[in-house]
């Protein structure tokens, strides 16, 4: 792998460190974990400070622990490698690495919540992994009957909808459905999967559980800031020397990063994917990356000054205007709206105050959405038009 | 869990049962919150964000249908926030809708053009996204025409169709800007296992599913010197076409309709209340025949349990879904075919005029009627037999177009020959009415004796429950029907194909010893019909439900077999119930419909 020469940036290794592999036929920790009580293992995943890896940043420990209270003896596990924002490779490659490791994540969290069950829940592109996974599931499963505990995992494929990746609509789609977000409240804490009490994280998610009881809170703690402890898996792409996966230590400063990444001639860089934030040079000494600043689920796009910003504006609003289930307004609407208007004031067919109605749009759509999908729109619209906004008229 | 949620909506204090919705709580404090995908007869859908509200401490609006209403929330249902993204949600609607308003049959009758003219939608700025779409509409159905450009896919009728009926013909297809609401594999809906009973129709909330409407014809009709233009109405229209002029729900307005139709110009106002009687005529007398022919002379070609076929929707829903059991269908025509067929016949024969001449216009709860009149086995006349069905809706937009003040009309009685009526026909429009109208006339023939109900009330048999099951016990019985004599006869009653299915699984898997059964495809009966006016709702139906037993209490004669009009028929034409010519005009012959397994 590539070296880190920024001496701001820390390369950890929680996420792809070796612990228990099928090969060597031991399992990652779980012969100690099932030993211990459910509301330790909760205590301890709060005290660490983890949030969910996917993006939004729940704390994992206060999910699992309200999915623990719930009385409902049928209870699911599931895990979201839909891995579907663009710009975002790194559940692939954790999948790929350290498969062991999630699973040992979900089996934790199999005997925190109480549930017999869980499901890897698997973008349909990446059917080449199935093989792979089965047969490491295979001996998985068989090894954890073996401790004496009812548990098992079991992978359940995607069709393709980024939507899917929203946890209500994964839901939906694990159960046959029509991938479309559901209502929420109910939260899949209380009625997920079968509507019974679900729990959902990203993969990095289970790695980072199963890395806290291995190694300790304390270890944990040590790496990122007070909002944001540990380390995040990054999938770095466009105009970099190095693009690939990185494992960084949380907090890190967006200059450094992009000292570290860019080509030296960075305009601006795409947090978060396509539904994330578009930060512009000027704002990278200022901007953190993390809970405190800009999340994200791991995507950084670098952009230097060769890119329209329009173009990739457009790019994105056409995937969301393809991509939305269409079962709610602000969405199916509002994001055929956003692509159709800025092609309208790009080609002179309306003037450049209808980039204001644009973006009072978006913050309808931000509001109104039924899902994250419509109410993420927002973001990269209103930092692209906002930041660039030369570049969407002339 | 019976516990009271306590919470704040526009600065009222209001406590609500666990598991109220914001949009209930805030309707029993007579705030109206605007919504458009929300149905009370259907599961909420949480999709057309019209009923946002602002929930203080919440980052986003919420949808006041789907949230439930929390302990100590506090609720602004008409906050700047709440109206300016209420408003965004519309012209959103608008800009995605083909709104050409002052040409769509929906027109003034449009929930999103009434919520567009409350919020005063004049400066919508979006870009009109209906020239990006390739639509189409559907009018390939003799009864319902689907127009997508209209759809704003709130999914009332995806719901509808699902929910309530158990057919899903109608799904979402598609994601994104292409999502629609379509058919399998996008066939007409004319080709699929759409039953038009019209539900779907009664819940769109904008022009985008619409009956196919007949008016024109009629008046073509009406105004062709040549032709003598008779029109029958169906029972459950009485109770429900006021709603549609100004009239409170659940009023009977039958002396108001015959004068209307009249002035309307219809050369005869008739009653397919006759019909009905006849039908029990038909359908009771095939009752008993099946019972003797099982029971007796153990023919095992004929099949029990016997189920009813006045329904259009059900018809065809069963023709589809459950073609192994035609044999059970009763063979007799629907009230309003048997009407068809008399009326090129019988009827022509009577008054001295050629059956070419003869326009035959029925007015209907429902669109599936459509279908059926244009069903090839319903020319038994040597003529199409009811030429042109029009719904309750459709009526009441004739007396709109005719200048009639509808209120003020002096009540005029149905003309002669086939306009007597008794109650037993009224309730046809009811849920077990028809059950109700055949154990009244069957009882008496095998005992000789009345219903042993009070009043001939069959109570177990009404009412709103989607599965009704009622045993009758036959005792005391004439010489010739002895081999019933202590026989308990099984009925069950269903209304919605949803119920319809599971009665139907119950006898396909041979777990219900039923004799007999009544189907009706709509909720509530034909008082709930997809014809009906719009809208619809369990309050409604139970309205229209009251005003039918009302009217049938208030009859003289309330015993099909009563009808002196049906005794005439019978004495001067057909013979008797089932006999060879009544068989030829009155029954008919199903069709399997199932294309899989061939």
């Amino acid at each position: 792998m590539i070296d880190i020469t920024n001496r701001n940036l820390k390369k950890t290794d929680v996420i792809f460190g070796e612990c228990g592999h099928k090969d060597s036929g031991k399992l990652p920790i779980l012969e100690t974990i099932i030993k211990k009580e459910a509301d330790e293992i909760i205590d301890e995943i709060i005290e660490s400070g983890l949030k969910g890896r996917g993006g939004a940043g729940f704390p994992t420990g206060l999910k699992w622990k309200f999915c623990s209270m719930n009385p409902v003896s049928e209870k699911y596990v599931v895990c979201n490698a839909d891995e579907g924002e663009p710009g975002t490779f790194k559940d692939r490659d954790i999948l790929l690495k350290v498969p062991e490791k999630v699973f040992a994540g979900m089996a934790i969290c199999g005997h925190v919540i109480g549930a017999k069950e869980g499901y890897l829940y698997l973008r349909g592109e990446y059917l080449f992994m199935v093989p792979k996974l089965n047969a490491i599931l295979t001996w998985f499963n068989a090894k954890i009957k073996d401790l004496g505990y009812d548990f098992a995992i079991s992978i359940r494929r995607g069709s393709g909808a980024y939507v899917c990746g929203e946890e209500t609509a994964l839901i939906e789609s694990m159960e046959g459905k029509r991938g479309e977000s559901r209502n929420k409240p109910p939260y899949p804490v209380a009625e997920g999967f079968r509507n019974k009490p679900t729990v959902i994280n990203n993969v990095e998610t289970f790695v980072d559980v199963a890395m806290i009881q291995k190694y300790g809170v304390e270890c944990f703690k040590k790496l990122g800031t007070q909002d944001s402890r540990g380390s995040k898996v990054f999938s770095i792409s466009g105009d970099t020397l190095k693009p690939g996966v990185y494992e960084l230590e949380m907090g890190m400063k967006l200059s450094d990063f992009v000292d570290e990444f860019g080509d030296g001639d960075t305009k601006a860089v795409q947090v978060g994917g396509a539904s994330g934030f578009c930060v512009p040079r000027k704002h990278f000494a200022e901007t953190i990356i993390g809970f405190e600043g800009i999340p994200t689920g791991g995507s950084m796009m670098l952009f230097n000054s060769s890119r329209s910003m329009y173009n990739v504006l457009l790019n994105y609003l056409e995937f969301f205007a393809d991509e939305s289930c269409g079962q709610c307004t602000p969405c199916r609407v509002g994001c055929q709206q956003l692509v159709k208007g800025i092609e309208a004031v790009k080609s002179g067919k309306k003037d450049a105050d209808y980039l204001n109605v644009l973006l009072k749009l978006t913050d309808a759509m931000k509001t109104t959405s039924k899902c994250g999908l419509g109410q993420s729109v927002a973001n990269p619209c209103s930092s692209i038009i906002g930041n660039f906004v030369e570049e969407m008229i002339y | 869990m019976n516990t009271q949620i306590k919470l704040t909506i526009d600065n009222i204090k209001v406590s609500v049962d666990y598991g109220t919705t914001i949009l209930n709580a805030a309707k029993s404090l007579n705030i109206k919150i605007p919504t458009l995908c929300y149905h009370p007869d259907l599961c909420i859908a949480g999709n057309c964000r019209v009923c946002v509200v602002e929930q203080e401490g919440s980052r986003n609006l919420i949808a006041a249908c789907a949230t439930p209403a929390a302990e100590g929330m506090v609720i602004h249902t008409n906050s700047l926030r709440v109206r300016t993204a209420r408003k965004a949600m519309l012209e959103l609607l608008l800009s995605e809708h083909n709104s050409e308003c002052t040409t769509c049959y929906k027109n003034t009758d449009c929930e999103l053009q009434s919520l567009s003219a409350e919020y005063k939608i004049t400066k919508n700025q979006l870009i009109d996204l209906v020239p990006y779409h390739h639509y189409t509409i559907d009018n390939y159905s003799p009864s319902i025409i689907k127009d997508d450009s209209k759809c704003i896919r709130c999914q009332r009728c995806v719901r509808t169709c699902e929910e309530l009926q158990s057919v899903s013909a109608l799904s979402v297809a598609y994601r994104g800007e292409k999502m629609k609401i379509s058919t399998f594999a996008e066939k007409p809906m004319f080709d699929v296992i759409c039953t038009n009973c019209g539900q779907c129709v009664n819940r769109c909330p904008v022009g985008a599913l619409v009956e196919n409407n007949y008016l024109d014809d009629v008046w073509e009709a009406i105004y062709n010197p040549n032709k003598h233009v008779v029109v029958q109405t169906a029972p459950a229209v009485r109770i429900a076409l006021g709603e549609d002029l100004g009239i409170d729900h659940g009023t009977i307005v039958t002396g108001k309709m015959v004068a209307a139709l009249k002035k309307l110009g219809f050369d005869a106002v008739l009653d397919t209340d006759f019909s009905a009687d006849l039908t029990i005529m038909e359908e009771g007398t095939e009752l008993l025949t099946r019972l003797k022919k099982t029971l007796v002379d153990k023919d095992p070609s004929v099949k029990l349990p016997m189920m009813t076929s006045c329904s259009p929707g059900w018809i065809k829903f069963l023709e589809h879904q459950f073609p192994q059991l035609l044999p059970n269908l009763s063979t007799c025509k629907s009230p309003q075919q048997m009407f068809g067929a008399l009326a090129k016949t019988y009827y022509p024969k009577k008054k001295g005029i050629n059956p070419a001449d003869i326009v035959s216009v029925s007015i209907m709860p429902c669109t599936a009627k459509k279908f059926e009149a244009n069903r090839p086995e319903m020319r038994s006349s040597g003529y199409q037999d009811v030429d042109y069905v029009l719904t309750t809706r459709e009526l009441a937009v004739m007396i709109k177009q005719a200048g009639l003040d509808f209120n003020i009309l002096e009540e005029e009685k149905f003309d002669t020959i086939m306009g007597d009526s008794t109650g037993a026909a009224v309730i046809f429009g009811a849920s077990g009415g028809v059950m109700e109208a055949a154990l009244r006339t069957a009882y008496e023939i095998v005992t000789g004796r009345e219903v042993p109900f009070e009043n001939l009330n069959i109570l177990p048999v009404r009412g709103m429950d989607g599965v009704k099951e009622v045993d009758v016990k036959i005792e005391g019985t004439l010489p010739e029907w002895s081999f019933l004599e202590g026989a308990t006869l099984k009925t069950a009653i269903a209304h919605g194909l949803v119920n319809a299915k599971k009665v139907m699984q119950l006898v396909a898997s041979g777990e219900a010893a039923y004799h007999f059964i009544e189907i009706m495809a709509c909720p509530g009966g034909c008082l709930g019909g997809g014809g009906q006016p719009i809208p619809t709702n369990p309050e409604i139906r139970m309205k229209r439900n009251k005003a039918i037993y009302e009217e049938d209490s208030g009859m003289v004669l309330r015993k099909s077999h009563d009808n002196p009009e049906v005794a005439a028929v019978y004495k001067e034409y057909l013979g008797a119930p089932n006999s060879h010519l009544a068989h030829e005009l009155l029954h008919t012959h199903y069709t399997d419909r199932k294309k899989t397994e061939k």
